[in-house]
């Protein structure tokens, strides 16, 4: 079945995969957003508990879809992970230290005899959810501003700046997209939270957290946008794959696809939805409204950057070193293999939304969880 | 293929790898055999409705729980550490390794973290069949990564199914059933993940021990020992079988890796088997010194091992570096020439196809590929490059061969005094049970030991040596890493391990 697609029909399927992969990530960091607020929204220690026990039944599945994403680009795209990760180092390095301290942080923080104190490990919380997360946006700010890289005649990596890869973060550019995804996911988590919680106090408190903070997220997403299409872009030359720079290359990605550009307002009005769901009305389940919308703004940001011809990871220093999903790709053969693989995508959706409806049928109250000795 | 080789920064790289995955290990075996422990114990439950079972499940769960997490933590690391540090291992053979670490996360991974939410919130929230359908499926679901890890590690010690696309510069994949189901990856699966059973069966003794010397939840600690002693036993046999196997793969495959396990210089026909040895540490490759200061030798028996055949003749360390012409057996040296051969024509083939000078390519790829499978040996200086540090490989064989012996028996005795109730009155067992935890553990990382650091130099056996696999990072930068991840590591553990005290203190009564 997929054997028979051309090799550049399964990259751009790989694509697609694995940077749905990602913007499930993006939708999934109402995790670490709502971390964020455990220390900048006041709450008393109740609240405090109910935030901390709702976040810490998803944390992993947030986790895991980003080891997921790695995953899928290591296998679909090998030469975008050796170059990126073994290049931009200490800007990986450091985002990965903030998940490791997270993964410790729900079961110990209040666990008796916990060595740090409850303090770090909410702090460790802190960290992830803010630092971790502007990394991460400064990161994929890169695959529109580009990196210091040159690959030699065997396409090993060689990157040009001291900082490797954090010189990222100062770029006004790559900070304003990782502000903008920081303020997402706080929007995010609020969102997820007030709908998942059983108490009133707190779910009034969250619903107006997630307007101011989507109000917050606005000036950078809306910096991001207008320079997105106002910036030079890196084309590649279909015939013989060179790369040079356009002018307005996103922008003119998004009027040769329209269908990503609807994909994109429609992302970004379902967002603006949710949260004026909760904000005005008095439903609680703008978090659904608002994920999609963040699946589908973060799928057509990831296809201005790899479709149309463009090269999706570029190289400032070296435009022929830059990375596209033609060059970066793994084989015909082994792309085949994990489209097969990837059929049970579906099966794995499906069975993590049965148990997450099953899971988050009732509300989580207070009650429950001081019933139960093992909340965190 | 790279111009400067700074031998600095791969060790730092390799010692960075090193001290994460020894961490990570100290945990997922843990979790391997611990999941599968609380599934029995929860569907001893359901299907006896006693909520004494309940309240044992939960305890274990607990416990489970403060490995898991600490277990997530140092484990993320080691999938991106592939790309940080070893960037040119990850082109270079991306196209093969990244699938089974992406199937791993798919199949394996998800449903942990699902279940895992399930198995710990949802005793409340969802029926008990689906409860314990959960608590089957993190099982389920953390051997499964082990299965894809393993794979994948197995490919690096037997690389098969693929081959090397020159204008890339990578291998590719070429049959993915022959990766996923070669015999190594296969018996090192079974060999890992049995001496996880046993290793998590140790820790149930440990603590249900510890229990019964101050005389305290005797009932639970003794309920816990049948399962965990039956298990632990079958899992500790298999542990002995597997490892015979996985033994005889080594010396088809890894001739070198049996050697040094061995300490074997001279290859001879029988060749026995040193059951207790000192080694001379001023014994290198070629000279006359013996190996051994003392060595007492069951004979016959590693021909046995290595061959299933008593009179077998088993290559030694001089042989596989030398050569041995009469067993026709090449030594490194020749290995070397051929492969600088394939390097150069590797070279001359690029440089061909720049110019467009296809007569030359054609010529130079002919070079290469008569001379490819040799390729990792034309980046080694000299041919006693490609032998291991022998005398950490071989105690670390004998250490974790003795210890899996001792318990098979520790197993038997205690499941014979848990049949004559006399359990709690054996003292001096129990201490030796409550400590066999730890003995455990130096089993598990002499074992990695064996077979990480008896690879060495391969990152890829014969194919890619670790100094051409690295990042091109300056050394400063690796070892700055070592030290975040040492102390950060080693903050956790300490963590992990008073929580545990504590939790296991407190007992089961505080659920």
């Amino acid at each position: 079945m997929f054997g028979s697609l051309d090799w550049s029909t399964l990259q751009q399927l790989w694509w697609l995969i694995a940077t749905l992969v990602g913007s499930l990530f993006v939708f999934l960091t109402f995790v670490q957003g709502g971390q964020t607020l455990l220390l900048t929204l006041s709450l008393s220690e109740d609240e405090k508990v109910l935030v901390v026990n709702s976040l810490g039944r998803k944390w992993e599945l947030t986790f895991t879809t980003l080891v997921m994403f790695g995953g899928a680009l290591f296998a679909a795209f090998p030469l975008f992970y050796a170059t990126s990760f073994g290049g931009a180092y200490w800007v990986w390095i450091l985002i990965l230290f903030t998940f490791i301290i997270q993964a410790v942080s729900y079961e110990y923080r209040r666990k008796p005899d916990n060595f740090l104190g409850k303090g770090v490990y909410d702090a460790f919380l802190f960290i992830n959810g803010s630092v971790g997360i502007l990394l991460i946006g400064a990161a994929v700010g890169t695959f529109f501003t580009g990196s210091n890289f040159t690959l030699n005649d065997y396409n090993l990596v060689f990157w040009d700046h001291p900082l490797r890869g954090l010189e990222a973060a100062f770029s006004f550019f790559n900070l304003s997209f990782g502000l903008f995804l920081v303020f997402l996911a706080r929007t995010l988590g609020a969102l997820y939270l007030a709908n998942n919680l059983g108490h009133e106090t707190l779910v009034a408190k969250l619903k107006n957290s997630s307007f101011n903070n989507l109000l917050c997220a606005l000036p950078f997403l809306l910096y991001v946008l207008i320079r997105l299409v106002m910036m030079d872009g890196y084309a590649v030359n279909p015939v013989d794959g060179t790369v040079a720079m356009e002018a307005n290359k996103y922008l003119h990605n998004l009027l040769q696809m329209p269908l990503n550009l609807i994909l994109l307002l429609v992302g970004l009005v379902l967002v603006v939805l949710g949260v004026a769901l909760n904000r005005f009305t008095a439903s609680v389940r703008g978090i659904w409204p608002s994920g999609l919308g963040t699946v589908l703004t973060c799928l057509a940001i990831f296809f201005m950057a790899g479709y149309n011809n463009t090269a999706f990871y570029p190289s400032k220093i070296d435009l022929g070193s830059s990375l596209t999903i033609y060059n970066a790709s793994s084989s015909h053969y082994t792309l085949t293999i994990m489209s097969y693989v990837a059929l049970l995508v579906p099966f794995v959706l499906g069975y993590i939304s049965w148990f997450w409806r099953q899971m988050d049928s009732k509300k989580l109250t207070l009650e429950e969880l001081n019933a139960d000795k093992k909340s965190y | 293929m790279i111009e400067q080789i700074d031998l600095t920064m791969v060790n730092w790289a390799r010692a960075t790898f090193a001290l994460t995955a020894m961490y990570h290990w100290i945990f997922v075996p843990l979790t391997l055999g611990l999941s599968f422990i609380c599934a029995f114990f929860e569907s001893i439950y359901v299907k006896t409705g006693d909520e004494q079972w309940k309240k044992l499940t939960r305890f274990w769960m607990t416990l489970f729980g403060i490995n898991f997490a600490i277990g997530v933590a140092t484990g993320i690391i080691l999938e991106f550490e592939f790309g940080t540090n070893w960037s040119n291992y990850s082109w270079m053979v991306g196209d093969i390794f990244g699938v089974p670490l992406a199937i791993e996360g798919l199949l394996a991974f998800f449903l942990e973290a699902t279940f895992f939410a399930v198995m710990f919130f949802g005793w409340n929230r969802v029926s008990k069949g689906a409860h314990l359908f959960s608590t089957w499926m993190v099982a389920i679901g953390s051997n499964l990564s082990a299965v894809w890890i393993l794979v994948a590690n197995g490919w690096m010690q037997y690389p098969v199914g693929m081959k090397f696309n020159p204008d890339l510069a990578r291998f590719e994949m070429v049959d993915f059933l022959a990766i996923a189901t070669s015999p190594v990856a296969i018996s090192h699966f079974v060999h890992v993940t049995s001496a996880a059973f046993l290793y998590a069966s140790l820790f149930v003794v440990a603590v249900s021990s510890w229990y019964l010397l101050k005389k305290r939840h005797l009932q639970f600690a003794k309920r816990s020992l049948t399962v965990a002693c039956t298990f632990g036993l079958l899992a500790s046999l298999f542990v002995a079988f597997t490892g015979d196997e996985h033994a005889f793969h080594a010396a088809d495959v890894q001739p070198m890796k049996l050697a040094a396990m061995e300490g074997l210089y001279q290859g001879e026909a029988p060749t026995g088997l040193v059951a207790v040895g000192l080694m001379n540490f001023s014994k290198k490759p070629g000279d006359d010194q013996d190996p051994f200061i003392f060595e007492v030798k069951i004979p016959m028996a590693l021909s046995l091992l290595a061959n299933r055949d008593i009179d077998s003749f088993v290559p030694g360390i001089d042989d596989l570096v030398y050569g041995n012409p009469e067993k026709n057996i090449m030594g490194v040296e020749e290995k070397m020439v051929r492969g600088k051969l394939a390097v150069a024509g590797l070279g001359e083939y690029k440089a061909a196809k720049k110019t467009g000078d296809d007569l030359a390519a054609g010529k130079a790829l002919t070079l290469f590929e008569k001379n490819s499978d040799y390729l990792g040996y034309g980046y080694l200086d000299y041919a006693e490059q490609a032998v291991p540090y022998v005398p950490l490989i071989f105690y670390s064989f004998r250490v974790m061969v003795s210890l899996g012996t001792f318990f098979i028996f520790l197993f038997l005795v205690y499941l014979y005094f848990l049949y004559k109730d006399q359990l709690e009155k054996q003292a001096l067992l129990l201490k030796l049970g409550a400590f066999s935890f730890f003995l455990g553990l130096i089993a598990h990382e002499a074992g990695w030991i064996v077979t990480e650091v008896g690879r060495q130099p391969w990152a890829i056996q014969d194919l890619l040596p670790v100094s051409v696999a690295r990042s091109n990072l300056d050394a400063g930068t690796v070892e700055v890493t070592f030290f975040m991840f040492l102390i950060l590591f080693t903050a956790l553990l300490i963590a992990e391990l008073k929580i545990m005290t504590k939790q296991i203190s407190i007992g089961p009564e505080g659920d």
